[in-house]
């Protein structure tokens, strides 16, 4: 939370007249959907596909170096896409419009050890309706990091940089256990409530099936390949791991990022919500390219936003949205991956210090609210 | 081990490779159309039949078991990027050589789908295909004598039958604003020159809509005839209390297109089929609302539209999006957000 308010220049006239700009754009789009999108995402679908299987062929042959290479990128790459551009995206049901029972965020499930369900539930209601609300959004550092200043420091804190460095790593497995609200339900009461066991049961089959097909099978079809095309799968999923960390550090991380008090949420009015979404989250420029392999996250205030639109139109709806920050002066955080990556990293470290008390007193939001 | 076993071992061994894909999803790529995958059909060709109707050339895939004379076909088609589906009519002949099968489609003001396979339809396309259904069909023994009685595009079953079954003594009536109007005319002219069809064409611009009791001017041994009908409500209506009347409506067989045509209205009664309950509904409440004051244990997230935590099938009427006053109307697989959506009219929930 910063000292200074960056919302106390607005009335709740101007929160609302935003709010409203904002629906008219989301209208917009909505009211443009069409045969051009379907084909874009059918398209990337069936890249990712080729893409995976082209390269887990040329995996079979991993034992000679320039194989293992090129078959490593390859399946890096298309582990990114299934994730980002095609995984994340149609779970928040952007591509539902379609009708397309195999493109529909009730049926699909992607190379990932969290199963869609149990993702959905902590991604799409928890994250995004509490966006970077402390106590109501378990994104924020991931219950492991401290990530503002208000926060209580605890020596613990101290080793938040190794923690974030290991959670890169296996961040497939940071989510599942955080999907799984592991921390709170290891308790020895929770631990035993047969819902919670029917959902750790759940990511057991998924974990089991996918270590079983990266770390087995693939392996075993490949023969003398074997330990090779091992540590190609492994060194794919690591730089998937390390890429969707980074690009998802970057959307609410980086300096300048506000973060709210639990109690500042309470009657929340449509505009008040858009208003915390823009606040709370930050982009990263870059190229096309740089934006599709982000899965378009790198729109991650545009996303917040409007987190059921079709991706390939948050790059259209940013100008729109960008030229609303000017007109409500308000920061629109973004900057280049490196510069952003930097930036959040910077703030883990600062943050496994503890710090003077800000000297200033936040000014209460809930109070403001209620005045207004 | 028996093969089929063998095969299934294999199927799971594959599964496993692909996961968490299935190993269709891959051959989908390649083969959409092949034995084992869903069934999908290829559009090879649209020929215009009348200015507003055209005959859509249909590849079906492997998996299709093929149709009797008089069914109709369920086909999804993606129109600006969205999946529907809508029936037609079979109207090639069972026995045709090249394995492929047609439905004719007259488009319709406002059909999304109609429109879109008359007039935008392109050979090559994909689209996705039932079973053929349809009880409308000829029985095994031959009656002796037939009447088909048509208007409009309730003559595409029809014609699905008289290429495909022929009667020695077979009358037609069929209704049409005028004579370009009449999808098939040249081939229902030829049947007529070869003796194989007795025809009498109905212009409703000219002549006015047919009045059922002028059957008996037309076809003085209606009683006698196995009759086939197929037209809009309003001609079936009469001929079923026509038939009645006389007391021979066994010999009556109908077909009717649109079963129910959705009203768009403001609120209406919610029925949770899944559930059981029933309750009325304004149309300002979000049926998630509505769901758990009544009881019924509705699956909900973030309860403003953005979590998709609340999605459930519609399975009849319609409901309207509160935040855009979109209207949604139920058709197979079409699911709902139920905390942003409004009963507009009466509606179905699978819940
Ligand atoms: S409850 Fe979240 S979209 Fe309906």
């Amino acid at each position: 939370m910063t000292a200074i308010d960056p919302t106390a220049h607005l009335t709740t006239e101007q929160i609302e007249e935003l709010g409203r700009e904002l629906d008219a754009i989301r209208d917009e789009v909505i009211a443009g959907r069409g045969e051009k999108d379907a084909a874009y995402i059918r398209k990337v679908i069936s890249a990712q596909r080729k893409l995976e299987l082209v390269s887990r062929g040329v995996l079979l042959f991993s034992i000679f170096p320039p194989a293992w290479l090129l078959g490593t990128a390859g399946l890096s790459v298309a582990k990114i896409m299934d994730n980002m551009e095609i995984g994340h995206n149609i779970l928040h049901g952007q591509w539902d419009w379609m009708r397309d029972p195999k493109i529909h965020s009730t049926t699909w499930e992607w190379d990932h050890v969290s199963p869609s369900e149990q993702w959905k539930h902590s991604h799409n209601e928890l994250h995004h309706t509490y966006t970077n609300v402390i106590g109501k959004d378990n994104d924020l550092g991931y219950g492991i990091m401290r990530v503002d200043e208000d926060q209580k420091w605890h020596p613990f804190h101290l080793g938040q940089p190794l923690w974030n460095f290991i959670n890169a790593c296996f961040f497939e497995y940071g989510i599942a256990a955080y999907d799984l609200e592991l921390g709170k339900n290891l308790h020895k009461r929770r631990r035993k409530n047969p819902e919670f066991r029917a959902r750790a049961k759940a990511v057991g089959r998924k974990i089991r099936k996918q270590v079983l097909k990266d770390y087995v099978i693939h392996p075993l079809l490949s023969g003398p390949s074997f330990l090779t095309t091992l540590a190609a799968t492994f060194t794919a999923n690591l730089v998937r791991n390390i890429w969707t960390h980074s690009v998802i550090m970057c959307g609410h991380f980086p300096e300048g990022v506000q973060v709210f008090e639990r109690r500042s949420i309470k009657g929340e009015t449509r505009g008040q919500w858009y208003l915390r979404q823009m606040l709370g989250s930050a982009n990263i420029s870059g190229s096309k390219a740089m934006h599709f392999m982000t899965g378009n996250l790198s729109h991650q205030i545009e996303h917040h936003l409007f987190p059921d639109l079709p991706s390939n139109r948050y790059a259209e709806v940013a100008v729109k949205v960008r030229a609303l920050f000017e007109k409500y002066e308000l920061e629109y955080v973004t900057g280049p991956l490196p510069k952003q990556v930097f930036s959040a990293w910077h703030k883990v470290f600062r943050l496994s210090l503890p710090n003077k008390k800000p000297k200033v007193k936040t000014p209460d939001r809930e109070q403001e609210l209620v005045a207004a | 081990m028996t093969s089929a076993a063998l095969r299934s071992r294999a199927w799971k061994l594959l599964e496993m490779v692909t996961t968490p894909l299935l190993p269709s999803d891959y051959l989908d790529l390649v083969s959409p159309l092949r034995a084992g995958a869903d069934l999908r059909g290829r559009i090879e060709a649209v020929h215009p039949e009348t200015g507003d109707a055209a005959t859509v050339v249909i590849r079906p895939g492997r998996g299709w078991r093929g149709h009797t004379a008089g069914q109709y076909v369920r086909i999804g088609v993606d129109v600006d990027g969205v999946r529907l589906w809508r029936a037609y009519s079979i109207t090639s002949p069972t026995d045709r050589q090249d394995g492929r099968v047609t439905i004719t489609v007259k488009a319709i003001p406002d059909g999304k789908v109609s429109t879109h396979l008359v007039r935008r339809a392109k050979p090559g396309t994909l689209i996705q295909l039932d079973q053929a259904t349809g009880d409308f069909v000829l029985p095994q023994a031959k009656p002796a004598k037939v009447l088909y009685l048509t208007a409009g595009s309730g003559i595409t079953p029809v014609m699905g039958m008289l290429r495909d079954t022929e009667f020695d003594d077979v009358v037609m009536v069929h209704c049409a604003p005028q004579p370009q109007d009449v999808i098939f005319r040249n081939e229902l002219h030829d049947l007529v020159a070869d003796k194989k069809l007795r025809l009498t064409e109905v212009h409703t611009d000219t002549d006015g809509m047919l009045d059922i009791a002028r059957l008996d001017e037309l076809v003085p041994d209606w009683a006698e005839r196995e009759t086939w009908a197929c037209g809009p409500a309003g001609l079936l209506d009469a001929a079923e209390e026509h038939w009645t009347e006389h007391g021979v409506q066994e010999r009556l067989h109908t077909e009717r297109f649109r079963p129910g045509i959705v009203v768009a209205g403001d609120g209406g009664e919610v029925t949770f089929s899944a559930t059981g309950k029933t309750v009325d509904a304004d149309g300002a409440t979000p049926l998630l609302d509505i769901g758990e004051e009544a009881g019924v244990l509705m699956p909900s997230g973030c309860r403003m539209g953005i979590c998709f935590g609340c999605v459930t099938p519609l399975k009849a009427g319609a409901v309207r999006d509160l935040r855009t006053g979109e209207i949604t109307e139920a058709e197979p697989g079409v699911l709902i957000q139920t905390c942003v959506s409004a009963a507009a009219g009466p509606c179905d929930i699978e819940r």
